[in-house]
């Protein structure tokens, strides 16, 4: 069986954003990058879904950018997948094409089950499982917090507003993980030696012609500091009056 | 030829979600000023109260009906979602930013061969382009951007348009039989979190940091959440610790959230937090530590202990509401 796990390579949480001269992206000195939060989960159970399957089952860890992608591409490989796959292009990508270069990758290596984490944190727009799910006329389960897979059935639970939702399907299948679906392991010592002489295989993204356009970047509009009403409960009743007559939310 | 702006209507358990006014006021507008006809499709078993949404402006809504499409089916919805935006020529689409909407849209862009603009906080119009803004980084940054595709479907984030009263008729609704979805992928049961309500979804949320000190204080907030109606929210590191679940945690990697009014109790505001949270329109700061970082985005702020303050401002509210 061969599993992908399509991974991002993303500003770390902690970056403090910089528009770019552009207006357009972000200014990239000094931010450091890190493997997509949410796609550690993704290769977790890709990992987990490996060691249940059987030792011929082969684990590709796919990623859509530049050069540096790599970097994440290595993290993956030393917390124990098997095969890297960069596709390469060097401009920004919107999550169309990045779909498109994704899914004509997952058609040629023939992977049946592919994992994404349910979000990138850069431009959060949670939807490019979904989309290459869509190109590959995939089943597809997103947020997933638990999954079962049973021969050719697959069981996850996703979490939604105010609740969880059991859904079935069957493979080939995409899903897409959320925090909470496992935890992921460290990668081990052993592990990052051996992900030195893995390979990385490079190959050009499919090209694709944009259907979104930015028009402009900028920071959200700051916000006042506001009033320190007091430092004990004796501030109450002051906090309770500003919200009704002033804020008018309670 | 695209004449249509058509408004996706969620509904759960034959309910429907508070974020379809919002879409239904969004696509009426966008309606108006782009001088194209607006109408509304839901799908589902037996539903609840479509007429209300004709006091939205919807003059027209189409019930694609199926007892097997009460609960969720993502291959089915976004079928008939896809066949019906063609049968009527719509050019511009809205559903809600919700995990309903998230897994829909990006389906049914595919299907359109269009695409999509997700999570905008607004949505203007320029000559006749339809221009979108919407957070990105998790709120540390706002992009502007337009789409090119012939079909155009934007999601708008729940609780940030205003959904408007416009009219008292009742709408003209039509309904029509679905024999054989394609229920490939279903879902079999929805498990209900016990009478909670969701961050994602609350008006006003009351949220708890490493200051709470412990899982065991929870209580405090809890309590006060209930004397205002409100959703409990966590901050990362209490989820990491294990006091709260992650359903609970705002910020980067959680949920961001827009509520009217975030009560931020023993947090001290982490960069990744704020940019989950610094969108609601009214922020109160209940810490310690008055340097902390949250009191800078705050609007009003008691720089004291939450042991102290949360009985008391449980108590007062609890007197007015009463």
């Amino acid at each position: 069986m061969k599993i992908a796990v399509c991974i991002s390579h993303v500003p770390d949480t902690a970056t403090r954003i910089k528009i770019g001269s552009d207006r357009k992206s972000i200014d990239p000195n000094g931010v450091t990058y890190i493997l997509n939060p949410y796609d550690e989960f993704a290769i977790e159970e890709a990992l987990k879904t490996k060691e249940k399957s059987g030792a011929d089952t082969v684990v590709y860890a796919i990623s859509v950018g530049g050069e540096t992608n790599k970097e994440t591409i290595r993290k993956a490989l030393a917390m124990g997948v098997d095969e890297g796959v960069l596709l390469k292009d060097d401009q920004p990508r919107d999550s169309f094409g990045i779909a498109r270069a994704l899914s004509e990758e997952i058609k040629s290596l023939g992977c049946e089950i592919v994992f994404f984490g349910k979000q990138s944190v850069d431009f959060d727009n949670s939807i490019t499982g979904q989309l290459t799910a869509e190109l590959l006329n995939y089943n597809c389960i997103p947020v997933v917090v638990d999954l079962k897979l049973e021969g050719n059935k697959v069981i996850a639970e996703r979490e939604i507003e105010g609740g969880r939702e059991v859904v079935e399907t069957e493979i080939p299948v995409v899903i897409t993980a959320q925090k909470g679906l496992n935890e992921p392991r460290y990668a081990s010592l052993k592990g990052i030696m051996a992900a030195k002489k893995k390979n990385i295989a490079e190959k050009p993204a499919v090209a694709y012609s944009a259907l979104t356009e930015t028009i402009d970047m900028s920071l959200p509009p700051s916000k006042q500091p506001g009033r320190i009403l007091g430092t004990d409960s004796s501030a109450v009743p002051e906090l309770v009056k500003l919200l009704r007559e002033e804020a008018k939310v309670i | 030829m695209a004449n249509k702006v058509l408004s996706v209507i969620e509904q759960r358990e034959g309910i429907i979600k508070k974020i379809s006014y919002e879409a239904v006021s969004v696509g009426v507008s966008l309606a108006k000023e782009l001088n194209l006809e607006f109408e509304a499709v839901v799908i589902g078993s037996e539903i609840e109260g479509l007429s209300n949404l004709g006091n939205y402006g919807a003059a027209k809504i189409t019930h694609l009906k199926n007892a097997d499409l009460h609960n969720f089916s993502s291959s089915a919805y976004s079928e008939l979602t896809s066949n019906y935006a063609k049968e009527v020529n719509a050019s511009v689409i809205i559903l809600g930013n919700t995990s309903f909407g998230n897994e829909l849209t990006p389906r049914i862009a595919v299907k359109l061969n269009s695409a999509c603009i997700v999570d905008c906080i607004n949505l203007t119009v320029e000559g006749d382009e339809i221009i979108a803004t919407r957070p990105v980084y998790a709120g540390k940054a706002y992009i502007k951007s337009k789409l090119h595709s012939d079909v155009k479907i934007y999601t708008i984030r729940p609780n940030v348009f205003k959904a408007e009263k416009v009219s008292d008729q009742s709408p003209e609704i039509k309904v029509e039989e679905i024999s054989n979805p394609n229920l490939k992928t279903k879902v079999v049961a929805y498990k209900k979190s016990e009478g909670k309500l969701d961050v994602a979804e609350a008006n006003i949320i009351v949220a708890g940091g490493r200051g709470m000190k412990g899982p065991e204080h929870f209580n405090l907030i809890e309590s006060l959440a209930e004397v205002l109606g409100a959703a409990v929210g966590a901050s990362r590191a209490v989820v990491d610790a294990g006091w709260r679940p992650h359903s609970e945690q705002v910020g980067q990697t959680g949920k961001t959230v827009s509520p009217s009014l975030y009560i931020a109790c023993g947090i001290s505001g982490a960069i990744q937090h704020l940019a989950g949270m610094s969108s609601s329109k009214y922020i109160v700061a209940i810490n310690k530590d008055k340097d902390a970082p949250i009191f800078s985005i705050a609007d009003y702020g008691i720089a004291g202990d939450v042991f102290e303050i949360l009985p008391v401002l449980t108590e007062e509210i609890k007197k007015i509401k009463s």
